[in-house]
């Protein structure tokens, strides 16, 4: 018996390393071990073997099974290995060959820029806040300080509606209607669409973008302005930027100032994006005018605050270095496909 | 506003700075420096010689050869001019010297150098120059002769250097001068601001008292019937009046700042004009009738003829002055012809007055005539000012010798301005400013700029001048700008903590923004005031209310001169934009607002309206464009299924193409394929596809709460439907019933399948639906399935729809 059971594992072991292919292997695992296979008839032929030695036959039955089953199972892997290589082989690509895409869109480079004015407010606690494009006088003007027959009412080239009722020329009202409504403290930006009767030229749009800023608490002063002008400098135009502040005159701030910061191309030598000066006037800004807080019912014996304004295609075309303000309105996907 | 340096210089005598300190400086201080220009700038070794003997050249007709003193050596100098003559003082630039620009008056950017060479053979060391060599004008220097070199007066010292003795080393401010400052259109005013910025001291004219021993009452009378728009009003007399050139040092100031120098009189109103920032007119007194002044409003419809010889109309608003028969000058904006100062003039009365600034500038507008002296009236002069304008002209005739000044003024002065007064705090000026200045310290910067105290009453007092300072603020930031914003610490604000946010509505269009670009949309930006034709050209009927738009008074043009009630003109410009400059598969978007009117004329504000439009041609079509609108409102949380009315009525649409989008039975916007008569009308040349969402319509559905809903545990059953569909039923009608009909346990329903065509009968189409069941919590039986799709089937045959079993 233990004879045959050697004959038939060698056999096994013989034709499992002929094998080639996994197909031939499975022939070997069914002749051998298969139902029918040569082990399954040995032990089928264990009706006459001697009861007392019948244990000792099947566990050298199963030894034989095992021994074989190893054997096969190494060899299906090592087999199996080969294959998967060779088909990785046959499976390179050229690599280099054009990608798919999901054509994405472009964000508005003015967009991109008031996104991240934004978040350097929302980050310092401000509440983004809108008002109308179509507005009154009162607050165009009146309530900034600006009365009837006022210079600068000339000097902003206003489109009318009729007496009453303008298209804004900045975004200074908003500061008028958020300050009426009186919820105190205030820390607000408000970007807007703004309106002058300037002819479209590389530098002139009649229509453009302003983000006001207003904080209307207690204790503020215009050490506060600096600081919080510094600080969105430095994340807007990156770290390295200084700022400069120059006295400046607007009807409804006083003090007023003029804000440069230094030239982010040159970083202050001097070029010819700064106009050789290393400076580059980015906004205006003041403390909030005591009668501007009265008209809209707060006392500035109470409260106080600081407003500015920022061009925002003012930003956009400095930050990206685009040189014809008519770009920002034609629209063309050449252009849009840059940002 | 221009000063040279010089001019600062004299009343600043103390100021010693080079051209870029003191821009930085007074930019600093609140005086921006726009800009400098150095006269000598391209001016290099250019000295004063004289022509000691003149020869002819030998090979040159045109030529002569000059020896020349120039102070240290007698030089050769070879000259085309004809102009030059023995013992002739000139200016000589020598070899290695520099010239602004040729005789032409041609400029050239860093000036043209000068080296010894020959001329036709005869050595030349260096060039004789014309006054437009020098980078000036015959305008600005009128002793100049007409083409040639110029010629010094017979006392200019042999050797000194010419650029100093024209006056040319000197430099041209150019100051950006804020609307509250009148007083710094003045040279004056600035100089001031300058020793202030300097701490160096200021040194105004001194004015004596001028005139005869006669009496002006005896020679003129003035009466101001209008006193609003005329407070104050102060006449002199000149007698005996010798019209002369004025002296070369007021010629020089006048020229620095572009003024051409004409003769004395008109030069001592045009330096005082400019020092003192007071417009003076002279008239002939000869001419006026009664020797009378009026000073009252014309007469509507009056003419009036001004000195440039051109006829005006005026009406009652403009301020005249009059004499006792005549209008003889528009008061404030230009004298008349018939009062004018001729050579001939004998006696002459001086005019500076206060006028109403806005009166002025209306007035100006209104007749067509805005001048120097109108320019500084607009902006609201200190009627204090008037009586030293005119007295300082008056020294100037007086010094000048242009005639004999009659003694007093008369000065028509009704309610005299006060000084303002300011009760100061220094405790408050540094709470508003976040500094720790000393009370002294600021009381200090105040009087440097003639801002005196009153100790007693602890109050500021802010002279006439100054018509920008009436509270505390006012006198805060003149301490600020003093002490130096730049020397203000930096701090940020405290105070009670505020929460930095979006509103809704802006996170609503950052999602959307989102949305569209990733489905491949580029955002575009467009106007929101366009042509009254667009309607026409979107084929809008007449009695549309969107024809109903808010007009704009003063547009630019008919181009831009209503406020758009529809956002797809200015997308269907950029498409077309696009499209010409052959751009290949344009997506675009735009939020932008509308703008409805509640009544017209307005009355209120008009309804504005964010529209978030798309638009697109190329690659997709209307179901790529349906596809946006859905993931939008998928991502701002509208869960429910929207459905689609091809009844839109859009003229500017397909009409087989087109659906109003519907959530919640509500109208959310549009979409479709544009018309192609829009399409050519805007030079689209290929089907283009837009869609319109009105954002305030989806404010009320958009959420951006979520809830989690468990993942299915159990098995889905499917089903297919397969259905003969007469051809006029919508996909929509069938999906209707489908949901409607589909029960508690109809998880999704697809189409997968739609064939029109030989297979199926004319007037039908095949359709397909792959339906979905499940249960959240249980296996579904065969039988439920069943008793759903037999609710669906029943309700599609009612319909008259065949299904294919």
């Amino acid at each position: 018996m233990k004879e045959r059971l050697e004959q038939i594992k060698k056999e096994a072991i013989e034709q499992i390393q002929a094998s080639d292919m996994p197909e031939k292997l499975n022939d070997v695992r069914v002749r051998f071990l298969g139902k029918k296979g040569e082990l399954t008839a040995v032990l089928k032929g264990m009706k006459d073997v001697a009861p007392e030695e019948r244990p000792r036959v099947g566990q050298l039955v199963n030894e034989t099974r095992a021994a074989i089953e190893a054997i096969m199972e190494e060899t299906k892997q090592k087999m199996e290995k080969a294959i998967r290589e060779e088909k990785l082989k046959a499976e390179v690509i050229d690599v280099t060959l054009p990608s798919k895409k999901n054509r994405v869109g472009h964000r508005h480079p003015n967009t991109i820029a008031l996104e991240e004015v934004e978040r350097i407010f929302v980050g310092m606690g401000y509440e983004v806040v809108e008002g109308p494009d179509v507005e009154y006088d009162l607050y165009n003007f009146e309530k900034l300080n600006i009365p009837a027959d006022h210079p600068a009412k000339d000097e902003q080239d206003t489109f009318y509606i009729n007496k009453e009722i303008v298209l804004r020329t900045q975004t200074s009202p908003v500061q008028a209607r958020v300050m009426e409504q009186g919820k105190l403290p205030v820390r607000m930006i408000a970007p807007g669409r703004v309106f002058r009767s300037d002819e479209v030229d590389a530098t002139h749009s009649p229509s453009f973008h302003q983000i006001e800023g207003l904080v209307i608490d207690k204790n503020i002063s215009f050490a506060d302005l600096k600081g919080t002008l510094e600080v969105f400098a430095k994340e807007l135009f990156g770290p390295q930027t200084k700022t400069k502040f120059r006295p400046h005159h607007f009807p409804f701030t006083e003090p007023s100032a003029e804000v440069d910061v230094s030239c982010f191309k040159c970083g202050g030598k001097g070029c010819r994006f700064c106009k050789g000066s290393g400076w580059i006037e980015i906004l205006g800004c003041g403390m909030v005018h005591p009668h501007v807080l009265e008209m809209c019912g707060i006392d500035p014996e109470e409260y106080g605050g600081f407003a500015f304004g920022v061009g925002l295609e003012r930003i956009a075309l400095l930050k990206y270095e685009i040189d014809d303000m008519r770009l920002l309105y034609e629209n063309d996907i050449r252009f849009l496909k840059q940002f | 506003m221009n000063t040279s340096l010089s001019w600062i210089k004299a009343y600043v005598p103390e100021l010693d700075v080079a051209a870029q300190e003191y821009a930085d400086a007074m930019t600093l201080s609140g005086t921006k420096v726009e800009g400098y220009v150095e006269l000598d700038a391209d001016l290099d070794k250019i000295v004063i010689g004289q022509i000691d003997r003149i020869e002819r050249h030998p090979d040159a007709d045109k030529l002569v050869v000059c020896q020349v003193n120039i102070g240290t050596e007698v030089t050769q100098i070879v000259t085309g001019a004809d102009n030059v003559f023995e013992g002739a003082k000139v200016p000589v630039v020598l070899d290695g010297g520099r010239v602004a620009g040729g005789h032409d008056g041609s400029k050239t950017p860093g000036g043209i150098k000068i080296k010894k060479g020959k001329l036709r053979g005869v050595v030349s060391n260096g060039m004789m120059c014309s006054i437009e060599e020098l980078g000036s004008t015959k305008d600005m220097y009128p002793e100049s002769p007409e083409n040639g070199i110029y010629i010094f007066p017979e006392d200019a010292e042999i050797g000194a250097s010419a650029v100093k003795v024209l006056g040319l080393d000197d430099v041209v401010f150019e100051y950006e001068v804020t609307s509250n400052r009148v007083d710094c259109f003045s040279v004056i005013g600035i100089a001031r601001e300058a020793a202030a910025t300097f701490g160096k001291k200021f040194v105004p004219p001194v004015v004596p008292e001028t005139g005869n021993g006669e009496d002006v009452n005896e020679y003129v009378k003035v009466s101001v019937e209008n006193t609003e728009l005329c407070p104050r009003y102060c006449a002199r007399v000149v007698k005996n009046i010798k019209i002369g050139p004025s002296p070369k040092w007021m010629q020089r100031r006048l020229a620095s700042v572009g003024i051409r120098p004409i003769n004395n009189l008109v030069d001592i109103t045009n330096y005082v004009m400019e020092e003192y920032g007071q417009p003076m007119h002279a008239y002939d007194l000869d001419t006026i009738a009664g020797r009378q002044i009026v000073v009252k409003n014309a007469r509507d419809g009056e003419k009036f003829t001004t000195l440039d010889g051109q006829e005006r109309q005026m009406d009652t608003d403009v301020l005249m002055i009059c004499d006792g028969e005549k209008a003889i000058g528009i008061a404030g904006i230009m004298g008349g012809e018939n009062s004018m100062i001729t050579d001939d003039v004998k006696t002459m009365l001086f005019e500076a007055a206060c006028f109403d600034g806005v009166n002025i500038r209306k007035s100006s507008k209104r007749v067509g005539l805005r001048t120097d002296a109108s320019g500084k009236f607009e902006k609201g002069l200190d009627p204090n000012n008037a009586k030293a304008a005119i007295d300082r002209a008056c020294q100037l005739v007086e010094e000048m010798g242009a005639g004999e000044v009659v003694g007093g003024t008369v000065d028509v002065y009704g309610k005299k301005k006060e000084p303002v007064r300011v009760p100061f705090d220094a405790g408050k000026i540094n709470a508003m400013l976040g500094t720790d200045i000393s009370g002294e310290k600021m009381l200090e910067y105040l009087k440097q700029i003639d801002l005196e105290y009153d100790e007693e009453a602890k109050e500021v007092i802010a002279p006439t001048f100054r018509q920008d300072l009436f509270r505390l603020a006012d006198i805060a930031e003149e301490v600020a700008r003093f002490y130096g914003y730049d020397n203000i610490p930096t701090t940020l604000p405290t105070g009670e903590a505020t929460t930095g946010k979006l509103t809704f509505k802006l996170r609503i269009e950052q999602a959307a923004r989102d949305i569209a670009e990733f489905c491949g949309f580029s955002q575009g930006m467009c106007y929101s005031f366009e042509s009254p034709k667009v309607f026409d050209k979107l084929r809008i009927p007449a009695d549309s209310p969107l024809r109903r738009a808010v007009e704009i008074m003063n547009p630019l043009g008919e181009d831009y001169s209503i406020m758009r009630t529809i956002s797809l003109n200015g997308m269907l410009t950029s498409l077309a934009t696009n499209y010409n400059r052959r751009n290949k598969d344009v997506r675009l978007y735009e939020l932008g607002n509308i703008y409805l009117p509640k009544s017209l004329p307005l009355t209120e504000l008009p309804e504005e309206r964010m529209q978030f439009t798309l638009g697109m041609y190329g690659k997709g079509d209307f179901f790529s464009m349906k596809g946006v609108v859905e993931e939008f409102f998928e991502k701002i949380g509208m869960k429910d299924r929207e459905t689609y009315d091809p009844n839109a009525g859009k003229p500017f649409l397909h009409p087989g193409r087109q659906a109003n989008i519907i959530y919640d039975g509500k109208i959310m916007g549009y979409l479709g394929e544009i018309h192609p008569e829009v399409a050519d009308t805007y030079g689209i040349g290929e089907r283009a596809y837009i869609a319109v969402i009105d954002m305030p319509e989806i404010m009320g559905y958009a959420t951006f709460d979520r809830k989690y809903f468990g993942i299915a545990k159990y098995p889905a059953v499917s089903r297919d439907i397969s259905m003969v569909v007469p051809k006029q039923i919508l996909a929509g009608q069938i999906e209707e019933v489908i949901a409607a009909k589909g029960g508690k346990y109809l998880e999704s329903y697809a189409l997968f399948d739609l064939y029109e065509g030989s297979q199926i009968r004319e007037g039908f189409k095949s359709v397909a639906y792959s339906t979905v069941f499940r249960a959240q919590d249980k296996t579904l039986e065969d039988a439920e399935v069943a008793a759903a799709m037999d609710r669906i089937l029943k309700g599609l045959e009612g319909m008259g729809i065949e299904l294919r079993r």
